[in-house]
């Protein structure tokens, strides 16, 4: 009984001295390193919590945090979109009816992207999309504050492509499809005339 | 007329000491806990973050009262009210300096003890009327440990009053100190009535006090809900207790009556054991230090410093030690504190007849 109450005095007087000691012991500022630094462990003793929207600890410029495509360089060939685990990435292709410029590394575009989305909510960071990438137009970068206060917000729409231009180049692609398929029937029309 | 004014701007006065009070407490406790973990707690909003129990404030007066379809609507809405205004009416027996208390009442410490306990009421109506399992049960722990834990405290409490052969706060307030009419003494042989200061303090006229103040504050804790008692909000398993379903200004007028039963309990803990108003430095010789810091204005600092470093132990206790479990509680309430409440009242009674 005697030892009881001796044994909680000394543990609560224990724990207060503890609490105490941080009340007036941790009031330095964290400094802002980097986990690889060898002094990152070392600091945890009489510092603050980070203040995170005024203090950003440095992360690996490799870090796989979100998507971001370089629609420049993409030739939008949905290899990305196909080896998706879980169906991320959106893309609506129109076929253009020439060449339509090159990219970074020399590849020809022929294929115009209506669509390209990528939802941030659904991807689970594998990192599949950019490995696949020919013209690795897909990377992963280092932004990780991405809150939003809307869901949809998370969907992230990379080419901005009109439906009237989209219906356009539909268009366009469709009458270019029927000339060469005129094109074609007259020569069959024509080889069969010959024989 | 003139006597009618006085007395609402005393209680408009009280008002707002407490409403600014619970401001400043709630922050300072934000503060306290947040160092304590080694964090920084609320910095954004004005200089240090000083404005942010402002901010929380108005947020809480333009939400929305909600009121549960199932509940009990007269309780429900009562139940705040009832559970501050016990608290609140508790302050106006309490001495702030020598000529100085809203009503000077002879059975001022029974009023007290009397009116807080009304408290219990507004909570048993608050769990009840919330028609919420967890706010029963949390009204319900309340009800029991608030009622067991008056025991020991109203014991300790005695102990004081049997030294003080009164229950007029300011009459116990006046004997701890160079304003004493009768003879004080120094652990019982030494004559301190010229000297004051610290020595004349309730506690140290008869060191059993020590004893009987340590267990009032422990009752005082738990008579506040706070931790390590605060198992009738347990927010671990209760949600919030008996406040579980209030928002907006119902929840801020039982916050209110937290913080101000925290102050209440301290004050009345400073004046039956710490001496009151009275400074805590002595006149040495020629050095009158006591009779220089004896005033009004001296008088409501002193026993405000008091009571603030009381009410800082209690915050620097709620964020050390964990929660106590139901039977660990009334263990302690019954077995332990209940019968060193007795043995004090004893050797109080001892104390008064022998060595007095």
């Amino acid at each position: 009984m005697y030892k009881k109450a001796i044994n909680g005095f000394t543990t609560a007087m224990k724990g207060m001295s503890l609490t105490f000691r941080h009340l007036f012991a941790s009031n330095a500022k964290r400094k802002v390193i980097s986990v690889s630094d060898d002094n990152y462990f070392k600091q945890l003793e009489g510092t603050n919590t980070i203040q995170y929207p005024h203090q950003k600890l440095p992360v690996p410029e490799v870090g796989r945090y979100q998507l971001d495509v370089e629609m420049d360089d993409c030739i939008v060939c949905d290899l990305c979109a196909k080896i998706c685990p879980v169906d991320c990435i959106t893309i609506d292709s129109i076929k253009a009816t020439e060449a339509i410029g090159q990219t970074s590394d020399g590849t020809t575009k022929r294929i115009y992207a209506a669509k390209f989305d990528i939802d941030m909510a659904k991807c689970m960071y594998c990192g599949l999309c950019t490995i696949v990438c020919p013209t690795e137009c897909i990377v992963m970068t280092n932004q990780y504050d991405k809150s939003v206060f809307e869901l949809k917000n998370l969907n992230y729409e990379f080419v901005d492509m009109a439906p009237e231009v989209a219906a356009e180049k539909r268009q366009l692609l469709e009458n270019q499809l029927a000339e060469r398929q005129a094109a074609k029937l007259a020569a069959m029309n024509k080889k069969e005339g010959d024989a | 007329m003139n006597f009618y004014t006085t007395y609402f701007l005393i209680a408009i006065g009280l008002f707002a000491f407490v409403a600014l009070f619970t401001l400043f407490g709630v922050y300072a406790e934000r503060k306290l806990s947040a160092f304590i973990q080694d964090r920084l707690g609320p910095t954004e909003v004005g200089k240090f973050g000083m404005l942010q129990t402002l901010a929380d404030i108005m947020k809480l007066i333009q939400k929305e009262l909600i009121i549960p379809a199932a509940a009990d609507k007269v309780l429900f809405l009562m139940a705040p009210v009832i559970i501050f205004v016990a608290v609140y009416l508790g302050f106006a027996a309490l001495p702030w300096a020598p000529g100085l208390v809203p009503a000077n009442v002879n059975i001022g410490l029974y009023y007290i003890l009397a009116i807080i306990s009304i408290e219990t009421l507004g909570i048993l109506m608050a769990g009840w009327g919330s028609n919420n399992k967890y706010s029963i049960l949390g009204a319900m722990r309340s009800a029991a440990q608030i009622i067991s834990y008056e025991i020991p405290a109203g014991f300790a409490l005695i102990s004081v009053v049997m030294i003080a052969q009164t229950l007029n706060l300011q009459d116990i307030s006046m004997q701890q100190g160079i304003l004493s009419a009768e003879k004080t003494k120094f652990l019982g042989f030494w004559d301190v009535s010229a000297n004051g200061g610290i020595l004349a303090w309730n506690i140290f006229r008869a060191p059993h006090l020590i004893i009987a103040f340590v267990i009032y504050f422990i009752a005082s804790l738990a008579e506040s809900n706070r931790a390590p008692f605060d198992i009738p909000e347990a927010e671990s398993e209760l949600v919030a207790g008996f406040h579980t379903e209030f928002t907006g200004l119902q929840f801020a007028l039982v916050f209110l009556a937290e913080y101000a039963m925290m102050y209440l309990v301290s004050m009345v803990g400073v004046i039956l054991f710490l001496g009151a108003w009275n400074t805590p430095l002595p006149n040495i010789g020629a050095v009158h230090l006591a009779n220089w810091t004896t005033g009004v204005a001296w008088g409501i600092f002193w026993i405000a410093t008091k009571t603030m470093a009381l009410i800082a132990v209690q915050m620097w206790i709620r964020w050390t030690l964990p929660r106590l479990r139901v039977d660990q509680l009334m263990n302690l309430c019954w077995k332990v504190l209940t019968p060193l409440a007795f043995l004090c009242m004893l050797i109080s009674g001892v104390w008064r007849l022998w060595l007095m």
